[in-house]
């Protein structure tokens, strides 16, 4: 039986979440910066922001720590979370999957989110599925999402 | 004699799904034999020819078994092995 993977073509990510992997991304740079983030189980609607470590400190490379992965997915797993955006950035290349980010992708029900740091002034944003060694570029919504219980929750104050 | 073996989504292929096996064994290699006897192709997926691959992340209990003995870790029943595909990647 093959996990079940809905590919949706859309990630809804509020304003605030957008800006704290933006800014996670600028603080680390020349290194790449990565996290995830959290949210319940099957909503594909992320929540909470976990920024992690790069265990390689590099600016061509990222790595979660493993002791770190292991408390980040346990806690995940004790509140019924998934991680639905994985992000990390590009330092001086665009924000588009490297070979080595397309190989090494393990959650294929996550958003993949590069975030491209070459340019001072700019900050590349995109989101992207990586599936079975294919990646899929999809829109980037910047919204509050609805919350739970339907669609069309309150909009931003 | 049972190790619980938990399962990450992306292997669950060769578990009919399930999110945890179980198997026996004194050491870990010993263990990730027991589990391919039922789960065949599972252990390609964690081991390639110069033992655990790199980028998968296996832990007894709470510890790192790269920092225990590799596949030549002891292990015990009522132990929990987690395996978690490293996350990583980077410019090329």
């Amino acid at each position: 039986m093959r996990p079940q993977v809905t590919l949706a073509s859309m990630l809804t990510i509020s304003p605030e979440l957008r800006a704290k992997i933006v800014a996670h991304a600028r603080a680390d740079d020349p290194d790449e910066a990565c996290g995830i983030i959290a949210g319940p189980a099957g909503s594909d609607r992320p929540e909470r922001f976990i920024p992690m470590l790069n265990a390689e400190r590099s600016p061509t490379f990222y790595r979660f720590d493993s002791m770190e992965q292991l408390r980040v997915w346990r806690e995940m797993d004790e509140r019924d979370e998934e991680p639905v955006v994985i992000y990390h950035s590009h330092t001086a290349t665009e924000a588009y999957p490297s070979r080595t980010d397309i190989s090494y992708a393990s959650e294929p029900g996550a958003h993949y989110v590069l975030v491209s740091t070459r340019d001072p002034d700019e900050t590349e944003f995109r989101s992207f599925r990586i599936a079975d060694g294919t990646v899929t570029e999809e829109e980037v919504r910047i919204a509050a999402p609805a919350g739970p219980g339907g669609p069309g929750g309150p909009g931003p104050e | 004699m049972a190790i619980e073996v938990r399962i990450p989504t992306i292997l669950r292929t060769y578990t009919d799904g399930a999110k945890s096996v179980e198997g026996s064994g004194a050491t870990l290699a010993e263990l990730l034999g027991d589990i391919e006897s039922r789960h065949s192709g599972l252990r390609e997926r964690l081991v390639d020819g110069s033992g655990l691959r790199r980028f998968v992340n296996v832990y007894l209990n709470d510890e790192d078994v790269r920092f225990l003995g590799g596949l030549e870790t002891p292990v015990k029943d009522g132990d929990t092995v987690t395996v978690l595909p490293a996350v990583a990647g980077g410019r090329r």
